[in-house]
């Protein structure tokens, strides 16, 4: 009887930012033994509920009952001791220290006083144990990948918490071995009664692990759903507002193959980085990267962006040689290049968007030839309308955006300085499904202007979808180009797969 | 004893006119703590100066601010079996084992400029000025300059807590002690520097109706005057006129301001602290005598009546 | 440009506040303070001794707040100033014309600053380690050029740079207005300030934009001992000698702390340079009235402690939104405990 009921629920939450309402009253409940998905676009509302629910926020209005009774976390601390536990996307543990103390920081097992490393270390193989997890406990956590440390976060959450584990984007740097594990030790979890709160961007993952399904939007509730009763495409519809834009066809041919050969690398390449490659790219084609991580992807577009320098080859535009040693200079033959890494190589976060977008046009210009400040404000509004960049206005910090926004704005800052040759490496990793399509049919039109693109993905049915050609990479080299109807998912897995085999391409 | 002093003057009169056989002998190391202020080189020159007047070999060891380079150079003299040690310490504590040392080995060591805090047995002497006695006669001097007239005084003190700041203004004040017509109006640091010594000027002369208040400065070293003077000057008022000026150290710059008549007068604290050292040791070595404990130098006051140009001159060379 | 006026007035108010207020504290102690009279064709009052007296604090807070915006610190500024004074006694009494004993100090400054620069920019090496190598053996290269005395000088022209008048203001008055207001033009009339700024937020984002971060982060270093070198001149004309030993000694701290009052953040990106002059201003007007009031000496560093923690507090990001906080609480709007967060 216990079991049937809610372990969790929430009702008419309220949250209020300044010049926002970022939760209206929205419901949800958690049952035992239950995977819960909470779906939404960027910006819908989904981290903020998580936030109130973990006492991270102070929420402005509404209940929380935890197994029947009012809660009102003031700290993630607090809301951990009354059995709620969350892990992140970034694992929130201390990397310099090793995995039990990790287990058991801030509780110890003590000896006269002292922690008693012998007693923690095998209390910590125990734990971890029943997860499946042999590993030297001993050893630093930033010794062990990103999936073992993710479990690790887990193991401490529930050991901690034992009632709600809220887990909050766990798979999006996950390969699929890695994210087959994580779900095993989920569905375990959820065996042993625990109520689980699952948040992605990932749909089949959801099909894969959820039993209920809640969809936000702009900070209201759409809806919550039995999983098995919501076809994917009535969930997208819940999450974008709309009947999905039609599903991308993938029309192979058309694009850019009968332009002419605009940009050449030849022998291009540099030592332990990138084995030399050769490479064309014509006016107005995407032509596609893939590969399994650490296969040399972003290693290529760092090369020819000039963000480490090329020791072999040489590179031309239309027969002229290009001078690509520093991003600076391959700026100036009109090259851009949107990393991987929004955070770390992309946004400048206490600047305004406004300014972000700017930025790379400014430093082409040089600092003694500033760009007006009326010239700056057209610039921004007229990127921000063109790209549908939600920003309450174009002076708000960027950080303060979402991720599928920062990434517009960057894509903006490259569009600003009008360029022949653009590099997106992951350019719709982490960003919600409505953005997620804005940003094909953005790189689509680009294209159609003229424009050389190369795109690294590691979604196939993307690359499929808008690449003329795809470049597949394995072990830092380029070992396979798949072209027409070569083109498709099963093509790249298979060249991923075959080029194994093979010793040199 | 008439002739015992004869002997011992003619001994000094022979020692500082050509080497006798005595001195030529000796050999004498010196650990200097530095050379941080223009004062301390003035101690080093006249120190080498002193020594070759009475044919020493010093052997010359500067500290660089470190007890444990002087503790070093302490050491290398007693292992090149020296005859004497002068010695400038750093600091005050920390030397009962390398004094042993030397006790043990027979060397003896006289304190130059500082003192420590260990067992007086452990060295020969200690040459010092008295800081007391120098405010204390800075003092005097204002006393009878002004005669009875009534006068208020600034004062401009060193370091916040250091000894000569504290003792410079005891003195100061002992001699002022029971004469009603002079009053110290305003007193502050100037951390011994010119910079500090002319702000602070600065606003004493605004906060006392432009200075038409003040009567005279005392500064607890000549720096702080140095700087004050220009404050003086930059409000309109004349320095050593308007406002008597009177500090303590005399260095070369104040014999300048001296000379232009901006200031009244300096008390000297003797860079030659070597000359009064040697003579003790000398007496000592040759005839066994043992010097007080404690040897005060001459805290010599210098007027404008004492051709400063003169001093100035005299003291340029000495590396202040 | 009035909602960019707007936005400047919103920035610097708390610093012109707290100036405020502590003039008003201190003509409290002391009545005559904001007396002002004409003397020898010069304005002469304590709010101009405020301004006099700063004058090195702000030179170097004007250079200290760019190389802070850029996430770096110059702790060699107060030593740079010591070489640049010794320098420029040395050059004067050893014979160069005016122009010329200038030349070399402001040349001094500069390679100072490039050599902290190249540290910084090139070696890869942290800003306060980089600068700290000349900060401690800044001030022995000075003692080597004085030989450990007071370098002292009577060129006429030299003295005027510490004691001169010009426009009725002081020299040194004249010149840190006139340089901080040509900096603050050159970077904010140019993309100069805006880059700094990308700089010192996100230095690889703005590499991969394209920004010339090396030669950024050099220029703010120069300009840093380019300001050293002013103040240093200022400070050896205002004594008519160079003191290797106590010229801009623990001044690095003094322009740290300008900066800092001022509001620009130590984790570099935005930075005014009037908000950090107001802040140097602030720290004089707090050392002035110490002396004006006449408290004994063994107060000076405790009052000035109290106040700085003060103005520290009131500007911190929690006490501001407690202001927010309460203004909203007296104005008639329902629930806002969640905007304190």
């Amino acid at each position: 009887m216990q079991a049937s009921t809610s372990i969790l629920s929430a009702t008419a939450i309220d949250k209020i930012f300044p010049g926002a309402r970022a939760l209206d009253g929205v419901d949800f409940s958690l049952q035992r033994g239950e995977v819960h998905a909470l779906l939404g676009e960027n910006g819908a509302g989904k981290s903020t509920l998580v936030k109130c629910l973990t006492g991270a926020y102070r929420r402005d209005g509404g209940r929380i009952l935890l197994d029947g009774a009012d809660v009102d976390p003031q700290s993630t601390l607090e809301a951990q001791n009354l059995g709620i536990g969350t892990v992140y996307q970034e694992v929130n543990l201390l990397p310099n220290l090793t995995v039990a103390e990790n287990l058991f920081l801030g509780r110890q097992p003590k000896r006269f006083g002292f922690i008693d490393s012998r007693e923690m270390n095998r209390r910590a193989k125990a734990l971890l144990a029943e997860y499946d997890l042999d590993i030297d406990v001993t050893a630093e956590l930033a010794a062990y990948s990103v999936a073992v440390q993710q479990v690790i976060a887990i193991a401490r959450a529930v050991d901690l918490s034992g009632k709600v584990l809220i887990l909050d984007e766990p798979t999006a740097s996950l390969d699929a071995h890695e994210v087959a594990m994580l779900f095993r030790i989920v569905r375990r979890l959820k065996e042993r009664g625990l109520g689980i709160i699952f948040i992605t961007h990932f749909l089949e993952q959801v099909y894969d692990i959820s039993d209920r399904i809640t969809v936000l939007r702009n900070g209201k509730l759409v809806g919550t759903r039995a999983t098995a009763d919501l076809p994917r495409r009535d969930l997208i519809a819940m999450m974008l507002g709309r009947e999905l834009v039609q599903e991308v066809a993938a029309e192979h041919g058309a694009k850019g193959e009968g332009g002419e050969v605009r940009f050449r690398f030849r022998n291009f390449g540099r030592k332990g980085h990138i084995q030399a490659f050769d490479l064309d790219v014509r006016r107005g084609e995407v032509v596609g990267v893939a590969g399994l991580l650490g296969s040399g992807r972003t290693e290529t577009a760092e090369i020819m962006f000039g963000a480490e320098r090329a020791d072999s080859g040489t590179a031309e535009a239309d027969g002229r040689a290009l001078d690509l040693s520093s991003p600076r200079s391959a700026i100036r033959e009109k090259f851009g290049f949107c990393p991987e890494d929004r955070k770390v190589d992309g946004i400048i976060g206490d600047l305004s968007v406004r300014e972000n977008i700017a930025l790379a046009l400014q430093a082409r210009r040089g600092w003694a030839r500033p760009i007006s400040r009326s010239e700056q404000d057209r610039l921004a509004d007229e990127y921000i309308r063109a790209l549908d960049i939600r920003t309450s206005d174009r002076e708000k910090p960027i950080k303060l955006l979402s991720g599928g926004n920062q990434q517009k704005a960057i894509l903006a800052r490259w569009l600003a300085t009008n360029p022949d040759f653009l590099i997106l490496d992951e350019p719709t990793r982490g960003i919600d499904v409505g953005a997620h399509a804005e940003i094909i049919r953005l790189i689509e039109s680009l294209c159609e202007k003229g424009m050389s693109l190369i795109v690294i993905s590691s979604e196939l049915e993307e690359l499929v979808a808008y690449s003329s050609r795809v470049i597949v990479l394995r072990d830092r080299a380029h070992v396979a180009e798949l072209v027409g109807n070569q083109v498709t998912t099963d093509g790249i897995v298979e060249a991923i797969a075959a080029s194994a085999g093979r010793v040199d391409a | 004893m008439k002739f015992k002093i004869a002997l011992a003057s003619a001994t000094i009169l022979a020692a500082s006119m050509f080497s006798t056989a005595s001195a030529a002998d000796l050999t004498i190391g010196f650990s200097q703590i530095g050379s941080e202020s223009g004062w301390r080189a003035a101690e080093t020159t006249l120190t080498k100066q002193q020594a070759e007047k009475r044919g020493i070999d010093l052997k010359f060891a500067d500290a660089q601010q470190k007890q444990e380079n002087q503790i070093k150079a302490l050491r290398s003299f007693i292992a090149q079996d020296v005859d004497a040690i002068l010695i400038a310490p750093v600091v005050a504590t920390g030397w009962d084992e390398v004094l042993q040392e030397a006790k043990d080995a027979e060397i003896p060591v006289i304190l130059l400029d500082r003192t420590v805090d260990a067992s007086k047995d452990l060295y020969l002497t200690a040459v010092t000025s008295d800081l007391v006695h120098e405010g204390n006669v800075a003092g005097k001097w204002l006393v009878d300059t002004v005669a009875g007239k009534p006068c208020n005084v600034v004062e401009l003190q060193g370091t916040t807590g250091s000894s000569p700041a504290i003792d410079r203004k005891k003195g100061f004040e002992e001699a002022l002690a029971g004469k009603d017509n002079l009053k110290i109006i305003r007193s502050q640091t100037g951390d011994f520097t010119r910079t500090k010594g002319k702000e602070v000027m600065e606003s004493f002369l605004k906060a006392e109706d432009g200075g038409k208040n003040i009567c005279a400065l005392y500064a607890h070293n000549d720096d702080m005057a140095v700087g004050a003077i220009q404050a003086i000057k930059e409000a309109g008022l004349k320095p050593g006129t308007d406002i008597l000026v009177v500090s303590i150290d005399a260095v070369p710059d104040i014999f300048q301001a001296m000379a232009a008549g901006e200031a009244n007068a300096t008390v000297e604290l003797t860079p030659n602290m070597a000359g009064p050292a040697l003579d003790a040791l000398d007496a000592f070595l040759k005839d066994g005598k043992e010097p007080p404990k404690w040897i005060q130098t001459e805290s010599k006051l210098y007027t404008q009546a004492d051709d400063p140009q003169k001093v100035y001159e005299e003291k340029k060379g000495l590396g202040y | 440009m009035s909602t960019t006026l707007k936005a400047y007035a919103v920035r610097l108010f708390p610093q012109v506040a707290a100036l405020a207020v502590i003039l008003l504290m201190v003509s409290i102690a002391f009545p005559g303070f904001f007396k002002l009279e004409m003397q020898n064709g010069r304005l002469y009052g304590s709010l101009i001794d405020i301004l006099n007296r700063g004058a090195p604090v702000a030179l170097l807070a004007i250079g200290m707040t760019v190389v802070i915006a850029t996430k770096g610190i110059d702790l060699s500024v107060g030593a740079v100033m010591a070489i640049c004074g010794a320098v420029a006694a040395a050059a004067i009494t050893s014979g160069h014309s005016l122009a010329m004993t200038l030349l070399i100090t402001l040349g001094t400054g500069i390679l100072c600053g490039l050599w902290n620069g190249i540290l910084v920019a090139v070696l890869d090496i942290q800003p306060i380690i980089a600068t700290l190598v000349l900060m401690v053996a800044g001030r022995g290269i000075a003692q080597l050029i004085t030989e450990g005395a007071i370098l002292t000088f009577n060129d006429a022209g030299l003295i005027f740079i510490g004691s001169g008048a010009l426009f009725g203001l002081p020299m040194p008055v004249v010149i840190w207005l006139a340089f901080g207001l040509l900096v603050a033009l050159l970077v904010r009339r140019t993309a100069l300030g805006m880059l700094i700024e990308a700089l010192g937020v996100n230095r690889r984002a703005s590499m991969l934009s394209g920004v010339s971060t090396g030669v950024l982060l050099i220029a703010a270093y120069v300009l840093s001992g380019l300001c050293a070198a002013l103040a240093g001149i200022i400070a050896a004309a205002d004594i008519r000698g160079a003191d290797a030993n106590n010229a801009g000694l623990w001044l690095e701290l003094d322009a740290i702390l300008a900066v800092v009052v001022g509001g620009t953040s130590l984790l570099g990106g935005r930075f005014s340079i009037a908000a950090s002059l107001i802040g140097a201003l602030i720290i004089q007007s707090v050392n002035t009235g110490i002396l004006l009031s006449g408290f004994p000496p063994e107060f000076n560093l405790i009052i000035k402690a109290a106040i700085i923690v003060l103005i520290l507090v009131i500007q911190s990001p929690r006490a501001q939104s407690a202001f927010v906080f309460l203004s909203r609480a007296r104005a008639p709007v329902k629930k806002t405990a969640g905007e304190a967060k």
